[in-house]
């Protein structure tokens, strides 16, 4: 069972929802990200997306486009991220690592050369933005046979029928997007995520995680009591923009916040129907 | 995939139709978006195959070109241009004289068209020289649209003239200060744009770049320059010429202008891309001279990018030629050496603009003067009975501005 697999089932057998924090990798250096992310692990974190900063981040909002153009100017390249997933994997063997970013430095580095680079750093997960499942060929092979998962999303736009074809192509976990924008827009609709999650539960018994638009405590809340994992980007980029007079203070200020998602996801009624539908995938249509 | 003849004349040269229902030119173009696009671009997709084939949509994208366009644009014998540079006859396709200025309007009208029937009421677009923008403020103005158009700090300052004319349709203009502030950068937002209004939002690419069905759909709008071009120098000189220069940003008016030779293997067809300071300069956008492949904006085609697949900054003298990326379809046939890629300097540039200014009394957009620097060379490599056909991509009034400043002119009355 891969890491992502077994750290799902074990938060499912405890009844509690996935915390999933975005950083970009490299932001505003790679030491301070070195720092931060063990703090993030203390702070709750069960799976830790790491943002791949590129120079035309099409599908992000000015939060995280200001965060990829910090990192590359500290210097930041695909096998820096790599570098700095691997110091953490020598500390940290549970933690799930999923990587997400745009194709093309993908492309450069070779998909059979970053495949292989990404496992040997301890990557669980890989989330590549603009490569839909039809575009996956060249790169879901050499993934698949160093053992990462690859992790796709699925938008309010995406039919039934694509989720069908998306969900046979993904292992891990799934990444609904909880609206139709970029990063870090505000109008997630938590009534509408909820429905679209019944939607995808009727075609994959994958664990399903909500992400894009999740801003505070509350939001995360109400997310984790219909998701597998509750995923929050924007939100905390913020914060390390908010301390960057100050970078010594950017892991307590993050980790700081994250706490404070962890207990807003723990206080989640996980209970309630929906979390009972999940349990049998076949029953979830509406 | 259905046969649109009228829209496309897509030459049998290699075998037959393409791209093929993947949006493959060879290993180039394809589709590579975020999730939330994939559904859009689907229906996007659907609408093009419908509507490109459907006799009604032809006859009405036809009598638009006519009487909103002004089309035909005249072949233009350049005699005493030719006889300066001293070689081969010199013929200009006046894409200048068209409506608002450019090619660009023959693939907006083509887009308004399909997006009114898509039902969609508000049009977005990119632009760098703005050439694209004001074409696109102009159809969205004539069909009652609402119409925003992002551009680039840097090129909104450079174009100046443009984004006031863009606003005159009653476009808003919005001005990226993301990345570089260039064209490139006005893409990413204008996809940003789009993926947050999917629902009532149509979004008209401006050049043969972007995801299939894009390439292809901008590729068939332009396609008649190169079919007139072709009727008219078989009719005024009885022969094919030996060559067809364009210049080449995404790729658009070159692709346009060489789809109707493709299948005549005698016609050399000649791509100019900005090599700006110089391609050793490192300061240029001539991703086909000298950039290797990538994925961009929704395509895998040849880039201007560093060891690790960041896009690079790119410069030109012509905001519209400054992008780090090339149509696929042009990738292709660079790759299967059916046309040919180079490149001129700014400077080179700037010369043949001032020449065709001065000797035929018609002012060249900086686009356009790259394929003319080019097209003068290679007339004077020939015999005075050889024909190079360029094509005039655009008019320079949009440019006079930045020639006045490298000139040296500060204030311009007015
Ligand atoms: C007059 C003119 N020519 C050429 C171009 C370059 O675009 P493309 O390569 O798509 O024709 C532009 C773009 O703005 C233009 O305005």
């Amino acid at each position: 069972m891969s890491r992502l697999a077994g750290r799902f089932a074990e938060l499912r057998a405890a009844g509690r929802a996935a915390l999933v924090p975005f950083v970009t990798a490299g932001d505003p250096t790679p030491d301070v990200t070195r720092r931060l992310l063990p703090r993030l692990v203390e702070a709750g974190a069960d799976i830790i997306e790491l943002g791949v900063p590129f120079s035309d981040p099409m599908a992000d909002g000015p939060v995280i486009q200001r965060a990829g153009e910090r990192a590359l100017a500290a210097g930041m390249t695909l096998s820096g991220v790599l570098d700095l997933a691997r110091g953490f994997r020598a500390n940290d063997r549970s933690t799930g690592l999923v990587l997400m970013g745009y194709l093309n430095p993908i492309v450069a580095m070779g998909h059979a050369r970053f495949a292989a680079a990404a496992a040997a750093a301890g990557i669980d997960g890989v989330i590549v933005v603009d490569m839909p499942p039809e575009e996956g060929e060249p790169l879901l092979a050499p993934l698949r046979e160093h053992g990462i998962d690859p992790v796709f999303l699925l938008s309010p736009t995406t039919s039934v029928e694509r989720m069908r074809r998306i969900a046979q192509e993904a292992s891990g976990f799934l990444y609904y997007v909880s609206l139709k924008g970029i990063t870090g827009a505000g109008h997630l609709d938590a009534a509408s995520v909820a429905e679209a999650l019944a939607r995808v539960r009727g075609v994959s018994a994958l664990p399903v995680g909500v992400g894009f638009g999740i801003a505070d405590a509350d939001t995360a809340r109400r997310i984790a009591s219909v998701a597998d994992a509750v995923v929050v980007g924007s939100a905390i980029v913020r914060r390390v923009e908010q301390a960057l007079d100050d970078p010594e203070r950017i892991p307590d200020r993050v980790g700081g916040f994250v706490a404070d998602l962890r207990s807003a996801v723990d206080a989640a009624k996980r209970g309630a129907p929906d979390a009972a539908e999940r349990a049998e995938p076949g029953s979830a249509k509406r | 995939m259905s046969d649109s003849i009228e829209l496309s004349n897509r030459p049998a040269v290699l075998g037959g139709a393409w791209p093929d229902a993947a949006g493959r030119f060879g290993e180039f173009g394809g589709r590579y978006v975020a999730e939330t696009l994939m559904g859009p671009i689907e229906e996007l997709a659907a609408a093009y195959e419908r509507f490109s084939s459907d006799p009604e949509f032809q006859a009405e994208f036809r009598a638009e070109l006519r009487d909103f366009v002004g089309r035909p644009s005249p072949l233009y014998h350049a005699r005493r241009l030719s006889e300066t540079v001293g070689g081969a006859q010199l013929w200009l396709k006046r894409e200048d004289l068209n409506h608002t200025g450019a090619h660009k309007v023959n693939n907006t009208v083509g887009q308004a068209l399909l997006a009114t029937r898509m039902g969609k009421t508000r049009i977005i677009a990119e632009t760098g020289a703005g050439q694209h923008g004001v074409a696109t403020a102009t159809v969205a103005a004539r069909l009652g649209l609402e119409c925003v158009v992002y551009m680039g700090e840097e090129d909104v300052h450079r174009q100046a003239p443009n984004v006031y004319r863009m606003r005159l349709l009653g476009a808003e203009v919005r001005t990226v200060t993301s990345g570089t502030r260039t064209l490139k950068d006005a893409l990413n937002e204008a996809m940003r744009d789009w993926v947050t209004n999917v629902d009532d939002t149509y979004y008209i690419i401006g050049t043969v770049a972007g995801p299939h069905p894009y390439p292809r759909m901008v590729r068939d709008f332009n396609s008649v320059i190169g079919r007139e071009a072709r009727a008219q120098i078989l009719e005024r000189t009885g022969r094919l010429p030996d060559a067809v220069v364009a210049c080449v940003g995404g790729g658009s008016n070159a692709i346009g202008a060489f789809h109707a030779f493709l299948d005549d293997p005698d016609v050399e067809l000649h791509g100019v891309e900005a090599a700006g300071d110089g391609l050793e300069s490192g300061r240029h956008a001539a991703p086909l001279s000298v950039g290797r492949p990538g994925v961009l904006h929704g395509n895998r085609t040849y880039l201007m990018q560093d060891a690790d697949g960041q896009i690079e900054g790119t410069h030109s003298v012509s905001a519209g030629l400054d992008y780090p990326g090339v149509g696929p379809e042009h990738a292709w046939l660079k790759d299967i050496g059916r046309a040919v890629y180079t490149s001129a300097t700014d400077s080179e540039t700037l010369a043949a603009f001032e020449r065709l200014t001065r000797i035929e009394g018609i002012i060249p957009a900086l686009e356009s003067s790259h394929a003319l620097a080019h097209a003068e060379k290679l007339a004077s490599a020939r015999s005075r009975t050889g024909i190079v056909i360029v094509n005039l991509s655009g008019r320079g009034d949009k440019d006079i501005p930045t020639v006045a400043a490298l000139q040296g002119i500060e204030d311009l009355p007015g």
